[in-house]
């Protein structure tokens, strides 16, 4: 776990204030920013509008109908004053089958040739540690995971895709996503999921919070149709 | 606490008003007058103002560009000001009655007549059962409002009825599109108390500065790009949309280079390595990752979507205790 960190108050603008917890990306930010995700939640109740934890921030949207900006600066400092880091028990845990084939995941191979190893050893790599998930952006119910191992590190495409398909998980440097629905998108793709990661209709309508820990299996082909997986090939760029 | 009860926030009471909608919309689905496309033009979008508490998950605010011409859509027919009403960016859209029904119209001059009689922006009138609403072109602005009595009917998702395209989120089916051709609007009150204003406010305000409210990285610009962002004039560029608008000018440089990402305001002035700065706006992704000079205020917010290409707009540094006072100033109006 990261020492404590000393929360710095930033003005960003009429009604928001920015949180800066830490200066690098690291997973044992974690537990301070999820601790001070919910005093910052319980202590501003109402007047907040909206709360965006990120890797070392966290972003306060609040009501000025409700608060002056001295209010909500020592709103803030309060809540965050003496945080506890949150319980590592209580981040949510998901395992996420995904088909690795080239067919649905084209820079499974280039990141094997280029690491001169095979796929399946990427695949291992990708599936051998569980990841954290930073923040959630992009697009509804995509979050940014990592860290990947060092070696699998990948800058991303030169040339964005313009249509990447819901499912795709993909790296970008020492990060891993997936797409909640079909966008364009610059991440190294390695194979599809066919779980759900955002449904307006269901209860918990992102699978993903921040904070969330989430590791991959990999499944073959007929488990993924089974799972009802979509089995189109990628389009070419 | 200041304000808490004398002025309603917009966004705080959004969701209890589409919480709210949606049973009006099951009981007054046919008590309320319609209005089908007859043509769809480049871009008419449900919106209220905007789509909150989910912004954690990715989701992005959404909502009228320009919330204050929406807000007086909505306050010409006794709306809420929370309503969800028409965008209608740039022109090209006819509108046909299906019943008679009262109707407001605020924002852009779009060179909007009902058959053959022009309509000005900030007015009510009746459109009878069969007669046209025409958009035509932008003579003054960009964007026009059109309120429905009680606003329009529809389920909303998430709280709200923003359409963002990009999230397939919102509007009449919920799936974010655009209006086409064959859509029908519904409004769902059949009644409305009108209201008029005698002296319609200018939704461009050409040459009066856009209050940029400054952030902490600020510091990290070199004193002349300082100087040159508040002194000289900046170019609203072609490549604009609902996501931001660029802005071209004198190069900003910035000591710092790519940041970790963190979520991003309404309004965000974000530089990136080119100097030319993007104002970030209600279909923005959430979080981003390019130094700011701070962010423009809602007001000012507002009025940059009004601009077109080519426009030339200027920043002015305000404290964020003088864009609040002008926010509720401009709530207040409503009241």
């Amino acid at each position: 776990m990261s020492p404590a960190p000393t929360p710095r108050l930033e003005t960003v603008a009429m009604d928001a204030l920015m949180v800066r917890l830490f200066s690098r990306i690291d997973e044992a930010n974690m537990p301070w920013t999820l601790a001070a995700d919910s005093a910052l939640r319980e202590r501003f109740g109402a007047a907040l509008i909206d709360l965006v934890p990120s890797y070392t921030t966290l972003l306060i949207h609040y009501d000025v109908t409700r608060l002056t900006h001295a209010e909500a600066r020592a709103l803030a400092l309060a809540a965050l004053d003496g945080l506890e880091p949150a319980a590592a028990s209580t981040a949510r845990e998901h395992v996420i089958p995904v088909w690795y084939d080239p067919s649905v995941g084209p820079e499974l191979e280039t990141i094997a040739a280029r690491l001169e190893i095979s796929p399946q050893e990427v695949i291992r790599r990708h599936c051998a540690r569980d990841y954290c998930a930073f923040a959630l952006g992009f697009a509804p119910g995509y979050a940014f995971m990592g860290l990947v191992e060092e070696t699998l590190a990948t800058p991303r495409l030169e040339t964005p895709r313009q249509r990447v398909p819901a499912g795709s998980v993909g790296i970008a440097e020492r990060q891993t996503a997936i797409y909640p629905m079909r966008s364009p998108g610059g991440w190294n793709i390695l194979g599809r999921t066919a779980v759900k990661l955002f449904d307006r209709d269901r209860e918990e309508i992102s699978l993903f919070r921040p904070g969330d820990r989430v590791r991959f299996e990999a499944i073959d082909r007929a488990t993924f149709i089974d799972q009802g997986g979509d089995v189109t090939p990628m389009e070419e760029r | 606490m200041a304000g808490s009860n004398n002025t309603a926030g917009l966004q705080a009471s959004a969701q209890q008003t589409a919480e709210q909608q949606t049973g009006a919309h099951m009981a007054q689905e046919t008590a309320g007058g319609a209005l089908v496309v007859i043509q769809a033009g480049p871009q008419a979008l449900v919106q209220d103002q905007g789509r909150f508490g989910v912004r954690h998950l990715g989701v992005t605010q959404g909502g009228a560009l320009d919330w204050v011409s929406l807000g007086w859509a909505n306050w010409l027919l006794g709306n809420a000001p929370t309503a969800a009403g028409l965008e209608v960016a740039v022109g090209g859209l006819t509108l046909e009655a299906q019943s008679r029904l009262t109707l407001a119209l605020a924002g852009a001059d779009l060179s909007a007549r009902l058959d053959d009689t022009p309509i000005a922006p900030y007015t009510h009138f009746v459109i009878e059962a069969g007669q046209q609403l025409v958009f035509e072109r932008p003579r003054h602005g960009l964007r026009a409002y059109l309120a429905l009595p009680g606003g329009i009917a529809a389920t909303p998702v998430m709280g709200s009825l923003a359409s963002v395209m990009r999230e397939q989120l919102g509007g009449l089916d919920g799936q974010g599109r655009a209006l086409a051709k064959g859509d029908r609007l519904v409004a769902r009150h059949a009644e409305c108390r009108t209201r008029r204003l005698d002296t319609p406010p200018d939704p461009v305000a050409a040459g009066a500065p856009l209050a940029l409210v400054t952030g902490a990285q600020i510091a990290h610009f070199d004193g002349s790009s300082l100087f040159d962002a508040f002194n000289q004039a900046w170019q609203v560029d072609s490549r604009a949309d609902r996501m931001g608008v660029r802005l071209t000018g004198p190069v900003l440089r910035c000591r710092l280079g790519g940041m970790i990402s963190e979520g991003i305001p309404l309004g965000a002035v974000q530089v990136p390595p080119d100097g030319q700065p993007i104002v970030l706006l209600n279909d923005r992704q959430t979080v981003g990752g390019y130094p700011r000079l701070g962010a423009l205020s809602p007001l000012a917010c507002a009025r940059l979507a009004q601009c077109q290409p080519g426009d030339s707009v200027r920043f002015a540094a305000v404290t964020p205790q003088r864009a609040r006072r002008d926010y509720l100033a401009q709530l207040a109006r409503w009241q």
